[in-house]
């Protein structure tokens, strides 16, 4: 996140309590009778948006009405609702401010339920916004009906049902607090026809009616006392950070914290961009295709220091045999995280912004009472992991290597430019070859594992940070699941630029059947036959992505020979006044390494097919 | 979740490592919160035992009564789960030594007029009460916790149980406490 995109970040965005005035910084609006979508309209503007991306129907037609008089809310027309919540998504992750979305009742709500999902999985502060059928028929299997309160309980924060016009804009106000404030997350605004057509009165800022609502944001200062000892005390310590660190801010205070202690940092998924890459004390991801170093460090550590991480799956592989001489320090701001995986030593509940900043502090008072961590020795053994396990790929002579456009377009537009990526073998590419530097400038689908998040979270990421070069890496899957958002694009002048990693397979699908399934590979062609061979001629383009870029009003560019790689994705770069979508014809049988297979002890981990690291030092201790 | 049944009524499935623990979950009284609490348990992969909802003392809150079965660590975890719902006002552990556990059966016995006083007989020390009496047939009323229902039914089983049908345990802690007057005040403070 830029100091700009901070300073325009509306709201509290620190948790509070739970009930407080809620209003922009404008004067207080006492008593305008207004409809119901009036209200709805000025509490959105009220609550700082700026922008909506949505998709108009019968239920909500009423909202899209005082929308078009809106002189302070843009709203993109998308091309399906899904699109509509990933760009809310993509926003929110690019600027920090909460992502807005709108659809209508129905089908137009259940389409938003995907991006919901991921938000709530990677803790996306959004706002949904859906029209419902009029209050008196609901139930009753009318139109355009669906039951969406209950369709996304288990996939949001919160969400309301609102049916009188008197509790709209209170009810906005409330969704906002909630989705910007403690561990941030989706939530849903169902809103009754009626009760957008029915006359009421506005009235700005509103009190808010959250009783139970109640984030803990200060930690105590007892638990970071004894996280500071145990970072003194400890031999082989490692700082895992998630993606809290970036939600609550706290990028500059982790740098502080990193280099006051000198331990080993690895970042997440969520948390790339936490800390820079190039910084010495970086090992890079840890998880199922982590570095060999950062994995390695977790699983031979003896103090893990977590700060808004989870201990998803993908990080501890085998969970009864992660990190098994490692003391847990665990701070985040969900009480319900702690403990929920891996036992916490020293639970820390707080926002990490504080958290950090406490425990720095702890430290500084360690360090002059003598007590100074020495992990000389540890360093000794990390170095050498580094050193013998870089992150590497294969080239194929003749044939064009993915990871080597991905690192190529990481070079290219550099650690200023955001990446948002699909899911699958480039996620993992782009997570692992392009180096990042700063907070937001990668976004992906993590929890939910979203195939076609990338191109309307790039999208959204643009809009939202139109200074920025934002770089969608896809792959011919994903792509082809959300690229109608390219009409979008193209239409509301939002240049993204896409690079398809078009390998003509589901490659990460692909890579288990080679190494599971006995290179079975069954359903995971998309060229439709031999497509894409190996040295990267093709028989047949289905479809043809440069002919379908150009369909869509965008530049259509395709590379197959590595020796194209630096040319096109600086003509990619020199065109602003359009979307561009760069068709990358890769070979298919390249594999995201190293790997931790399934179900598997970190320690199993792979460096490359058929290669374990040989360990040295710690298990003779 | 599941409604104990007949035959299960009282007896804590055994399957579970864990132990019986009784949560009093203090809620807004609002539309969905119910569904909002029964689902967060099912999705995290928790069996309700018992569930009784009603209204407190203040109409802006209700009480849902739960009876799990879990082993401690799940039940921190579920009970941190269910502080996140926003709806969620308070959470209170009802330890069985420091509270009254009371549930309420009726049960529909087949007795004719030679049987009845039988029945009658049969009840009384258990404190039920007769609320309904027809020419073959009679219904019993009886509060208490699951052991003594579970003791009065097996009494009853020899003259033929036609149909029976229990609440979910409601409890409360003893002595002058309450759980409720507090966080009714920071409702207030919060409104």
């Amino acid at each position: 996140m830029t100091e700009q995109a901070r300073a325009a970040a509306p709201g509290p965005q620190s948790s509070g309590a739970a009930s407080h005035s809620h209003g922009s910084q404008r004067a207080a609006t006492a008593g305008v009778p207004m409809s119901g979508a009036q209200a709805l309209i000025r509490a959105l503007e009220e609550s700082g948006v700026d922008t909506i991306f949505g998709y108009p129907g019968g239920a909500i037609l009423p909202a899209y009405d005082p929308l078009l008089d809106s002189t302070r809310i843009r709203h993109i027309l998308v091309r399906h609702e899904q699109g509509a919540g990933h760009a809310a998504t993509g926003y929110a992750q690019a600027t920090g401010k909460v992502g807005v979305c709108m659809a209508t009742s129905g089908p137009g709500a259940t389409n938003l339920v995907t991006p919901i999902a991921d938000a709530h999985m990677d803790s996306v502060p959004m706002v949904a916004i859906t029209g419902q059928v009029a209050s008196g028929s609901i139930g009753t299997d009318a139109f355009q009906e669906a039951d969406i309160c209950g369709i996304t309980m288990p996939i949001t924060k919160h969400n309301f049902l609102v049916t009188r016009p008197e509790d709209i804009a209170r009810t906005i106000a409330e969704a906002f607090h909630i989705a910007s404030t403690g561990r941030p997350g989706p939530v849903l605004v169902d809103v009754a026809k009626d009760a957008m057509q029915a006359a009421t009165t506005f009235r700005w800022p509103v009190d808010l009616d959250l009783p139970g609502y109640r984030p803990v944001s200060k930690p105590h200062a007892k638990q970071i006392r004894e996280a500071a000892r145990m970072i003194a005390e400890a031999k082989r310590p490692v700082l895992y950070v998630g993606g809290g660190v970036l939600k609550a801010r706290a990028t500059a205070q982790l740098r502080v914290l990193a280099e006051l202690t000198g331990a080993p940092i690895v970042t997440t998924l969520m948390a790339r961009g936490a800390f820079p890459d190039s910084h010495p004390l970086h090992l890079g991801m840890p998880g199922m295709h982590g570095t060999v170093a950062a994995v390695t460090a977790l699983q031979k550590s003896d103090l893990i220091v977590a700060l808004g991480a989870r201990f998803d799956d993908r990080v501890t592989g085998k969970l009864s045999s992660f990190a098994p001489e490692a003391k847990v320090v665990h701070a985040d701001i969900d009480p319900a995280e702690i403990s929920k995986n891996r036992v916490a030593d020293v639970p820390i509940v707080g926002d990490c912004a504080e958290v950090i900043t406490d425990l720095a502090t702890a430290v500084r008072a360690e360090h002059a009472a003598g007590r100074v961590g020495d992990y000389a020795a540890w360093w000794a053994q990390l170095d050498g992991w580094r050193t013998k396990y870089p992150l590497g790929y294969e080239t194929i002579k003749g044939a064009l290597a993915p990871q080597y456009v991905i690192e190529r377009i990481g070079k290219i537009a550099g650690p200023e430019a955001i990446y948002a990526t699909g899911v699958g073998q480039h996620q993992m590419w782009a997570a692992q070859f392009i180096n990042y530097e700063l907070p937001g400038t990668f976004l992906n689908s993590g929890g939910a594992g979203t195939m076609g998040y990338a191109v309307p979270a790039a999208m959204g990421a643009k809009v939202g940070r139109p200074d920025a070069t934002v770089w969608a890496i896809d792959g011919d899957g994903c792509f082809q699941m959300t690229n109608q958002e390219l009409a979008t694009c193209a239409i509301n002048d939002i240049p993204i630029k896409v690079a398809v990693i078009n390998n003509g397979t589901l490659g990460m699908v692909r890579q288990w059947q080679t190494l599971f399934y006995n290179q079975r590979y069954s359903n995971t062609d998309l060229a439709g036959g031999p497509g894409v061979t190996l040295a990267g001629t093709v028989s047949r383009r289905i479809p043809d992505f440069v002919k379908l870029a150009d369909a869509y009003g965008c530049v259509g560019l395709r590379c197959e020979s590595p020796d194209q790689v630096d040319a096109t994705i600086e003509k990619a770069m020199s065109i602003n006044d359009a979307p561009v979508v760069v068709d990358f014809v890769v070979h298919q049988d390249a594999m995201v390494w190293p790997m931790v297979p399934a179900g598997l002890s970190n320690d199993e981990i792979l460096a490359a097919r058929g290669m374990r690291p040989a360990f040295d030092g710690v298990d003779d201790e | 979740m599941s409604i104990p049944s007949h035959a299960s009524a009282g007896h804590p499935p055994q399957a579970h490592s864990g132990q019986t623990h009784t949560l009093s979950v203090l809620v807004e009284n609002k539309p969905g919160v119910l569904a909002r609490v029964s689902a967060l348990f099912s999705r995290r992969g928790f069996n309700i035992e018992s569930l009784a909802v009603g209204p407190t003392e203040y109409a802006e809150i209700s009480r849902i009564t739960l009876v799990v079965n879990v082993a401690d660590h799940p039940l921190e975890q579920v009970t941190k789960q269910l502080n996140k719902l926003v709806n969620v006002l308070k959470i209170v552990e009802l330890e069985s030594g420091a509270s009254v556990h009371r549930e309420l059966i009726l049960v529909k016995v087949r007795a004719d007029a030679a049987e009845r006083h039988q029945v009658l007989a049969t009840v009384e020390p258990f404190g039920a009460r007769v609320v309904d009496v027809s020419v073959d047939s009679l219904v019993v009323e009886a509060t208490g916790d699951s052991a003594k229902l579970e003791a009065m039914l097996r009494v009853l089983e020899p003259f033929g149980v036609k149909e029976l049908v229990q609440s979910g345990m409601v409890a409360i802690g003893r002595g002058p406490r309450s759980i409720t007057d507090r966080t009714l005040r920071s409702v207030e403070r919060a409104a």
